[in-house]
């Protein structure tokens, strides 16, 4: 068996691919659900009505695919330079303590939208910094960033630990460990009213096409991808390769810190060190699940968060454990990357 | 002489693309053979499918007797034939004797055998004139002995026919002359050979017979004692090519100037106190066997590399300091040596390829964004001027033949008007009909007064382009020459380091 590259993707296939993929990722955790006791098609329908089977439902999905198309976002841009961001937990978590800290009171005195505009900036800034000294480390000195990225994911949640008990401790919080609050001036609207969707969503579909422009038109977007596919060939045709990274670096930890930011200003208003149920880590396959295609993560976010909710809904209905929601990502993950695999390639006797 | 390689009507298509139609030809018992064809012509494509990387879409192969059924190397292996890629297919961590029995061994015996491996090793390598030492490491190894181990890994497996896919692509002159020697020699043991070419001149020396194609098709068939280089080279390319010829022409400003220039990295002295200038309307010739310096010198002359000491000077202006993008705004037109590596990004569309040196142009880009239509434009008709074939601006780069790759990083660095442009082995690689018409475009740009540097490998080609030649050797270079005072033996002292009096300090 050998494997060749096609010189073209046929459009059905690219259509097709990754719908098998998810059937088969659906296939395989059908028989750990058969194992639990349950049938999958029941246990499946549970998880379609979770998801969306309500108007509460459907807001409770799109809450949780806001952090998670950013997040997603921030891994796509990284990875199509070939910057291994594993660190989105980290920046996720250093914007969200930002949003709350600045936004607690700092920002008294100014109108809310530039009010609100500054607090996510800060986010945005703070996740950049966070994503930059790794950058700066692997231009450097060759120091690889998967390292880097991920070592700091564990440093700044201890670190969101001290500041929660600490400085940042909310006094009315009957000793909880959670920071102080946002005002409750700056917190988003509600998108549908009555539910915990948020205008955060807006920005983050906003986002992810500003990313789309910034990749597909601009001139950033086509070093970045020349970097990405050959790092000797950009430089010689005159790319900074360290200009470029940097750039993508600072885009990427922006993306994440923000994340963070319309989490606390959207749904909890405060930080605790439970905040993120991986939003950072469910980025990466967010991202590799679009084939790192911006408009792709919003529907990946989607998918991603309707597995996570609909699995609770699921849990409840008929006792086969929320963890199946986990399994379920991984799988797709890797026959996602197997559909991507054999899209690029075939198979030639 | 007894036949010991039969094809019989080979035909295989990939996709629309016919890669060989009806291909026959045989091969006697200790007979060289050679198949000559430009790139693109089915050689390749053949050889893979005796080899059986390939399966046939109809004919068939006999093999000693054997008919093989196909897409099984195992199967060809087995039948005696015995393959030696253009890339290697060598672990540089093993040692040669690892690498030899690597696939010649069961996965799952307890323990091999090494030291009558080491034995059988050795006493091919005495049969057949290849001496090679079995522990020392691939890494280690120039890519002559590298060769060797490939043809030693084939012996060992007791090939009687061995296939040879452009074998001298990766040598120089002195060690391809001397490989063929080597290949003469072990038909005398009973070897039966097939190489694949496109050179002329090795072909005829080399072989006993040569079979040509032209577009996937046997086109001739020839005993090489019974035919001449024009002839065959009518045969290949379909109709008559020849190079062009320079003209005399006078030149003018000095455009760049090298003086004692030493680059060291990692202290190693990679060019030597180097000094040289090119003028207007001139080509100058800087030959060498590779490995010498000129991927330095290339390196130095496009803005990557940067001189440890020495001046270097565009239109007198200091150049020491310049990045790649200062040497494309100052007009420096560049062909690298390597385009897969660094003069193509293949995942990129051609028109992306087209202006990714000048991406900040406000011809192609405004605010940041990029101007898509005037880029395709551009390209469209970079396309049609440098004559690209199968390809649209929005075509992969990476799908693209070697010599149409090679002119769109032509045409992207003479479509700007340069002042200089620096062809760093512009023809590696390319088959007859591309190389006339690299060379053609090279002496139109010298014509209008262009300044070019050109670093070859290839003597012919050094000295048919250049007004004067420079010989490149250990990093040092040799005082200039007149192109009429370049003569073989001249040359070729220069080439192996003997010229005027200071060489020795």
């Amino acid at each position: 068996m050998r494997l060749e590259r096609r010189t073209s993707i046929p459009k059905k296939l690219a259509i097709i691919a990754p719908i098998l993929a998810i059937v088969a990722s659906l296939s395989v955790s059908g028989v750990l659900i058969i194992l639990a006791g349950v049938n999958p098609f029941i246990a499946y329908f549970e998880i379609l009505k979770g998801a969306f089977g309500s108007k509460l439902a459907i807001t409770e999905t799109l809450t949780r695919a806001s952090p998670l198309i950013l997040t997603g976002l921030a891994a796509a841009v990284a990875f199509r330079a070939r910057l291994w961001n594993i660190g989105g937990e980290g920046q996720f978590y250093i914007g969200a303590l930002v949003a709350a800290a600045v936004g607690n009171s700092l920002l008294t005195g100014f109108p809310i939208i530039i009010a609100m505009t500054l607090v996510m900036m800060c986010s945005m800034i703070s996740g950049a910094i966070l994503l930059a000294g790794p950058a700066l480390l692997r231009l450097r000195f060759g120091i690889d960033e998967v390292v880097t990225t991920l070592l700091l994911n564990f440093i700044i949640i201890l670190f969101v630990g001290l500041m929660i008990e600490g400085p940042l401790k909310d006094p009315f919080a009957f000793g909880w460990p959670q920071s102080v609050p946002v005002d409750r001036s700056l917190r988003f609207a509600d998108l549908v009213p009555s539910s915990r969707l948020h205008k955060g969503f807006l920005i983050a579909i906003f986002a992810a096409f500003a990313i789309w422009i910034i990749v597909t038109r601009t001139v950033f977007g086509l070093q970045t991808r020349a970097t990405g596919f050959t790092p000797q060939a950009a430089a010689f045709s005159g790319i900074s390769l360290s200009k470029t990274i940097m750039g993508v670096a600072l885009i990427s930890g922006a993306l994440a810190g923000l994340a963070g930011a319309i989490e606390v200003m959207g749904v909890t208003g405060y930080v605790t060190t439970t905040l993120s149920p991986g939003f950072g880590y469910a980025g990466i396959v967010v991202a590799m699940l679009a084939a790192l295609h911006p408009g792709g993560v919003i529907i990946s976010a989607v998918f991603i968060a309707s597995i996570f909710i609909g699995a609770d809904a699921m849990s409840r209905a008929t006792g086969v454990p929320s963890f199946i929601a986990d399994v379920i990502m991984s799988l797709s993950l890797l026959t996602m990357l197997i559909a991507i695999f054999f899209t690029n390639y075939r198979i030639r006797k | 002489m007894s036949i010991v390689l039969e094809i019989d009507k080979i035909s295989k298509k990939f996709g629309s693309l016919i890669a060989n139609e009806a291909v026959s030809l045989d091969l006697k018992k200790g007979e060289i053979l050679a198949l000559l064809g430009e790139n693109g012509a089915g050689k390749t494509t053949l050889m893979n499918i005796i080899y059986g990387h390939y399966t046939s879409d109809s004919g068939q192969i006999r093999a000693l007797g054997k008919s093989l059924t196909g897409g099984k190397p195992r199967e060809a292996i087995e039948a005696g034939i015995g393959m030696v890629h253009q890339h290697f297919s060598l672990a540089g961590n093993l040692t040669v004797l690892e690498n030899v029995m690597i696939g010649s061994e069961s996965l799952f015996k307890r323990k091999s055998n090494r030291q009558l491996a080491k034995n059988k090793l050795l006493q091919i390598s005495k049969k057949f004139g290849l001496p090679v030492s079995p522990d020392a490491l691939i890494s280690s190894l120039s890519v002559g002995e590298r060769q060797r181990v490939e043809i030693l890994k084939a012996l060992y497996r007791d090939a009687k026919i061995l296939i040879l896919d452009e074998p001298t692509a990766v040598l120089a002159r002195p060690e391809a002359e001397k490989l063929f020697k080597t290949l003469r020699e072990m038909t005398k043991e009973g070897l039966s050979l097939i190489f694949i070419s496109h050179k002329l001149h090795e072909v005829m020396s080399a072989a006993d017979r040569v079979t040509v194609l032209r577009s996937g098709r046997v086109v001739a068939e020839r005993e090489t004692s019974k035919t001449s280089k024009e002839e065959l080279a009518e045969l290949m390319v379909g109709h008559q090519v020849s190079r062009p010829v320079r003209k005399a022409q006078s030149t003018g400003k000095k455009v760049i100037e090298a003086s004692n220039i030493t680059i060291t990295n990692k202290k190693q002295i990679q060019l030597d106190r180097i000094s040289f200038s090119v003028s207007e309307g001139e080509i100058l010739g800087i030959v060498g066997i590779s490995g010498n310096g000129q991927a330095a010198l290339g390196h130095l002359l496009s803005g990557i590399g940067k001189p440890t000491s020495g001046t270097l000077t565009f239109y007198e202006n200091r150049m020491n300091d310049y990045t790649p993008r200062d040497c494309i705004n100052s007009g420096i037109g560049r062909i690298p040596e390597d385009r897969n590596s660094e003069g193509i990004i293949g995942e990129l569309k051609i028109w992306e390829n087209a202006i990714v040196e000048r991406l900040h142009d406000t011809k192609f880009s405004k605010a940041g964004f990029i101007r898509k239509k005037s880029a395709q434009i551009f390209s469209e008709n970079l396309i049609k001027k440098y004559d690209v074939r199968g390809a649209t601006s929005d075509t992969q780069a990476r799908l693209l033949s070697g010599g149409n790759m090679q002119k769109l990083v032509l045409g992207r660095a003479l479509s700007v008007s340069p002042k200089l442009i620096i062809a760093n082995q512009p023809t590696r690689g390319l088959d007859e009909g591309a190389i006339a018409a690299v060379h053609e475009e090279l002496l139109k740009a010298r014509s209008e007064g262009v300044a070019i540097l050109l670093i070859s490998e290839e003597l012919e080609e050094a000295v048919g382009l250049s007004d004067r030649l420079q010989a490149i050797v250990k990093g040092r270079l040799s005082e200039p020459i007149k192109a009429e005072e370049a003569d073989a033996t001249r040359l070729g002292l220069m080439m192996s380091g003997v010229w005027g009096e200071d060489n020795e300090t």
